[in-house]
């Protein structure tokens, strides 16, 4: 007997319930808006507590005590923050390209929610179980550089416009390392699928029983994502002292806020793709042969383990920032095609010879 | 009529629009963004027919690989910003003619091909069997055009390396 709750029984017994009142085809409809409110409202709770988190834990850092003033333990700061941005004004540029300027925040948001949908979160509850989901991520993410330039290109400022191609160069280049490091995995589980890649962990977490490569893989996927986040140590494309804040300099107000909800969805997003690749996804730690330990772990529930996993990570990237100094670009730039990209290239090899032989555990 | 039918209609309707509007447009940056809409929605195109890895290799390599490099590259010219004067009246009667050629070819192909409805069970598109086929060489597979691509391609890279490389004086 099963006393606990899962997620998958309350989402099968809300489309049983709507399906017992509406007609299919009017439930699926209802039952696609709840997932979007769904996406939209973790997305945004989540980029506050980021953001409330991000500042604490950078107060720490440093000696300080981060924000206080606002709530109790400063806690009501990065609400307050929102409001302000709500209520400011969203200026646009005499002289800019004005559909482009308009266009981009929307470009660049669209993208990084559309990433969201292959993850899983917990046993069964998916959005959409599609057969690529790894790719998909790669493929729709590489679009939100298109945003990134269209905003840099449309301010009419020079400042934008460096800062927009700085950025546009990095995240092509370290797409390559990135997208290499996840095949690592793939080749070694044998699908695309997320929830193939999940269900492949039921033994052990990739970064646990797929030796070297995998862990190389981990590392250089840590490495690439945080590059391709724009966040630093690889700020440059907004180093505020170089280029006061790179392509969205000239944005303010919601569509400033656009910007910067996406960039913490997809570090979110990264983080999530991190923990579901390397880490086993919703699945608990496990030790083959402790089967009490193993029962203990089964009972917390996968909704924790998978954010806890994606919380580490989240950690780890927020202790980079506070922690290396920034790179130049030509640094930038040779750490990526003179360094990740041959070590990526072997790794894939000597991962390949290692899931030919089956020497994984 | 299905959704799904509708929805192709949708999605077939901004492909052409935007095609036309890329082409039409005098803002040479907005061009590519209006080309880079069209290639998303022929993506979507490939979804509705299930094939999901295509259409993620579609927005992979054209849209996140092709349109980039074709935004770098007006970045990179001079006076962008600009509009593109008016087209001459003598190219416009060419190009007009030229479109009104191949459109006359296309439709003379497309209402002489019998189409049939087959009752075949559809080709399996999953990546797996995308994968061995190209690397098949008994069952009609494409290991030999693949080998050729890939090596075409890698010549080109050393072309590159070989063109944009510094030699250093001593």
């Amino acid at each position: 007997m099963q006393l606990s709750i899962s997620l998958l029984e309350i989402t099968r017994a809300i489309d049983s319930w709507l399906n017992s009142i509406f007609h299919p085809h009017v439930a699926f409809g209802i039952e696609l808006v709840l997932a979007g409110v769904a996406v939209i409202l973790l997305v945004v709770a989540m980029a506050v507590l980021m953001v409330y988190a991000e500042r604490k834990l950078a107060g720490f850092m440093q000696m300080r005590l981060g924000p206080m003033r606002v709530g109790k333990y400063g806690s009501m700061q990065a609400i307050a923050d929102v409001m302000k941005l709500l209520l400011k004004e969203c200026l646009v540029p005499t002289n800019s390209d004005k559909m482009m300027f308009k266009l981009a925040p929307f470009v660049v948001t669209v993208v990084s929610f559309m990433t969201i949908v292959p993850i899983a979160f917990a046993r069964g509850i998916q959005l959409w179980d599609i057969n690529i989901g790894v790719f998909y991520i790669t493929a729709v993410s590489s679009l939100s550089v298109i945003g990134i330039l269209m905003a840099g290109w449309s301010s009419n400022n020079k400042y934008s416009l460096l800062g927009a191609m700085r950025s546009g160069a990095q995240i092509v280049s370290y797409e390559l390392s990135g997208g290499l490091a996840l095949i690592v995995v793939v080749m070694m589980s044998g699908t695309l699928s997320i929830s193939g890649i999940v269900q492949a962990q039921a033994d052990g977490w990739w970064v646990i029983k797929g030796h070297i490569p995998v862990i190389i893989a981990f590392v250089t996927f840590i490495i690439t994502s945080t590059a391709e986040l724009n966040r630093a140590p690889f700020d440059l494309a907004e180093a505020e002292s170089e280029l006061t804040a790179g392509y969205h300099t000239e944005y303010s107000g919601m569509q400033f806020a656009m910007f910067f909800l996406s960039e913490y969805t997809n570090m979110f997003v990264l983080s999530m793709v991190a923990a579901t690749v390397f880490l086993g996804g919703w699945m608990p730690f496990h030790i083959a042969g402790l089967e009490g330990f193993n029962h203990f772990m089964d009972y917390i529930p996968g909704i924790v383990w998978f954010f806890g996993k994606t919380f580490f990570i989240l950690f780890l990237i927020v202790w980079f920032r506070w922690t290396f100094p920034r790179l130049r670009i030509d640094q930038l730039l040779k750490l990526e095609w003179k360094y990740l990209l041959p070590v990526s290239i072997i790794n894939v090899l000597f991962a390949a010879f290692i899931a030919l032989m089956g020497w994984y555990l | 009529m299905s959704a799904s039918t509708i929805i192709f209609y949708i999605v077939s309707a901004l492909v052409l629009v935007f095609g036309a509007m890329s082409v039409f447009t005098r803002k040479i940056f907005r061009a590519a963004i209006y080309l880079l809409f069209s290639l998303i929605g022929i993506a979507g195109i490939y979804i509705l027919m299930n094939m999901d890895f295509i259409a993620a290799l579609q927005v992979l390599i054209y849209v996140g690989g092709i349109i980039v490099l074709i935004i770098f590259s007006i970045f990179l010219t001079h006076q962008a910003g600009d509009k593109l004067p008016k087209p001459l009246f003598k190219r416009i009667v060419a190009g007009a003619s030229m479109a009104a050629f191949g459109l006359i070819v296309v439709l003379g192909v497309f209402y002489k091909t019998a189409f049939k409805v087959t009752t075949e069970a559809g080709i399996d598109h999953s990546a797996r069997s995308i994968g061995r086929q190209m690397l098949d060489y008994h069952h009609h597979g494409y290991v030999y055009p693949f080998e050729i691509v890939s090596f075409l391609l890698l010549a080109a890279l050393v072309g590159c390396i070989v063109i944009a490389v510094k030699i250093q004086k001593k």
